[in-house]
């Protein structure tokens, strides 16, 4: 019989159903203001996060063992709402400042995304991880050419949806040869049998494991498969950027760490080595590449990629200090980059985007809630103590020295350093440069200046007190299983 | 009968064609149709690890990723569109606005 259970959906299912309440709002509400359609999505996530956060003791499977609704994907649950919530607070203010206010199915294509990641996350099965990936993965695509007037957004949109199909047919090929070692696609089984695999299933297993470390490193961006982010991330809506940068990449991480540290964590040994490889080149070149920018939109694609490097370190680690650090750091990276992204948003106008780091002279003295906001993403993301950033990076690189991967450590350390130049460099032209450019800054947006504080505060509360939120990610991890 | 491993040959020849087909290969539409010879060789491994444990599930996952292939090139053609109404080519060499 079909085995359906409602709980284990009751998330996806509240966030489908306001991403179609608002397709519906958008057929009812007339006029140029769209902005209530956000307001719908954001009350509808918060009665997500709610229901989430009160399932949060139960452990359920459903659909004969291929969802599971453990702390693990309660979590990753939680993480989205705040993550989808901050920016449909930032497209509020951002959509009018391109023209694209009278579209509301932006606002539902933000949120069919999230459902997708909602899925990725609480997956049990490959094919429904694919599902979800996919899901989320199209609406991205959709939502990177959304201005299309703009060609950049276009070439952006074609960029992402081409390298991101890519990816998703060396997934594809890997969970077919998965399939075809192990009879199954559902992770508990593979789990289970990977340890003792022997002869030609292991090979098998081998090869879907190599595909699969393929995909998932191109859709995180670790280098040397991560050409298409500093042009997708320039060329979206610098909302969908934000989206891109947080969202996007902690649902890929979601299923990452799933995948790799328990399903495959007989198999440490093996890949633990390959990820360490590719987390100092995608550290390396991610902060070499940011020192030589000049669009901040830019230099933040290349500073996620270099974050995307400390999340690999994490992973390396391989236990549960490691992969609570990575969930840690998911929340703590989702607060300081959304908030270094509605700063940019905040320096830009209607036909004046001002995305050159030229355009921030000055703006610190002038705008002083953009330059205090600035001042603390930026030291968090460079990983000054007291911050978010900070404890975060702690976390990631004392579980990669417990399990003896110290200069994995000094690597991140020192590419920390590294990084302070060009995260300095911003706040030096905020307040130590002579500029004449006049920014409109907060004024006249009230859901920008919500979304900043918001961010700032909670950066400076998670580099305070860090505990309570790294306690949360250990018992999620844990749960795995 | 024909043994399992030269249908797994083919797939994994099918799927090399469309991998470096994707990386060789410039117009847009060609490299889209690279990609789904990707997604179908993956169809063909997964219906013939099926037939080999006589088990339905693979030919099953088929059809999920039929969907999926056939959401994406619905997508994937309008983003193509939408590039081609701005810049007039389908050469992916001379849409170059966002490098360094």
């Amino acid at each position: 019989m079909i085995d359906v259970s409602w709980t284990v959906v009751l998330p996806i299912l509240l966030v489908t159903g306001t991403a179609f309440a608002v397709l519906l709002a958008d057929l009812a509400v007339s006029g140029p203001d769209r902005d209530g359609l956000g307001w719908i999505g954001i009350v509808g996530l918060m009665v997500t996060a709610i229901a989430s956060a009160a399932l949060w003791n139960t452990h359920v499977e459903g659909f004969a063992g291929t969802i599971v609704l453990d702390r693990y994907a309660v979590f990753f649950d939680l993480l989205f709402c705040l993550g989808a919530g901050l920016t449909l607070m930032i497209s509020m203010d951002y959509l009018g400042t391109i023209g694209l206010e009278t579209g509301g199915e932006y606002y539902a294509i933000v949120l069919f995304s999230t459902a997708g990641m909602f899925l990725m996350a609480a997956a049990d099965d490959l094919i429904v991880f694919f599902l979800g990936l996919e899901t989320m993965s199209i609406a991205a695509y959709v939502l990177a050419g959304i201005w299309r007037s703009d060609l950049r957004s276009s070439e952006a949109a074609m960029k992402y949806f081409l390298l991101g199909a890519f990816a998703t047919g060396f997934l594809l090929f890997g969970i077919a040869l998965l399939y075809g070692a192990f009879q199954t696609t559902a992770l508990g089984t593979i789990a289970q049998e990977i340890g003792p695999s022997t002869g030609l299933q292991r090979t098998l297993a081998f090869g879907g494991m190599a595909l699969l470390l393929i995909g998932f490193a191109f859709k995180v961006a670790a280098v040397p498969f991560h050409s298409w982010a500093p042009d997708v991330y320039e060329g979206s809506p610098t909302s969908v950027t934000a989206f891109m940068a947080v969202g996007i990449k902690a649902a890929d991480f979601a299923a990452f760490v799933r995948i790799f540290m328990h399903t495959f964590a007989a198999l440490a040994i093996e890949w633990t080595g390959v990820l360490a490889v590719l987390a100092v080149a995608t550290m390396t070149v991610g902060n070499l590449a940011a020192l030589r920018q000049t669009n901040i939109k830019r230099m933040l694609a290349y500073s996620s990629i270099a974050h995307a490097g400390y999340l690999l370190v994490g992973m390396v680690a391989a236990n549960a200090a490691g992969g609570a650090a990575v969930l840690y750091y998911l929340l703590a990276y989702m607060l300081m980059n959304t908030g270094a992204f509605a700063v940019v948003i905040a320096l830009g106008k209607r036909g004046e985007p001002n995305e050159s780091l030229d355009d921030y002279d000055g703006v610190g003295l002038r705008q002083p809630l953009l330059g205090i906001c600035m001042t603390v993403f930026m030291l968090s993301l460079a990983g000054v103590p007291a911050l978010a950033g900070f404890t975060g990076k702690f976390y990631l690189f004392s579980a990669a020295v417990q399990r003896g991967y110290t200069w994995l450590a000094i690597v991140g350390v020192l590419n920390s350093v590294v990084s302070m130049y060009y995260y300095g460099g911003v706040l030096m032209r905020m307040f130590m440069a002579e500029g004449g450019k006049r920014v409109q800054g907060t004024a006249h947006r009230p859901y920008l200046t919500a979304t900043l504080v918001v961010a700032t505060v909670g950066t400076v509360a998670l580099g305070i007190f860090p505990s309570w939120a790294f306690e949360l990610a250990r018992s999620a991890f844990l749960s795995l299983g | 009968m024909v043994p399992a491993t030269y249908y797994i040959a083919l797939s994994v020849t099918l799927f090399s064609i469309g991998a470096i087909g994707f990386l060789i290969r410039r117009n847009l539409i060609v490299m889209f149709m690279s990609i789904e010879l990707m997604l179908n060789a993956a169809n063909l491994a997964f219906v013939v690890f099926a037939r080999q444990q006589l088990a339905v599930d693979g030919q099953v996952i088929v059809f999920f990723v039929m969907t999926v292939a056939a959401a994406e090139v619905a997508v994937g053609l309008a983003i193509i569109i939408a590039l081609f109404r701005h810049r007039q080519t389908l050469n992916a060499d001379e849409v170059r606005m966002l490098r360094w």
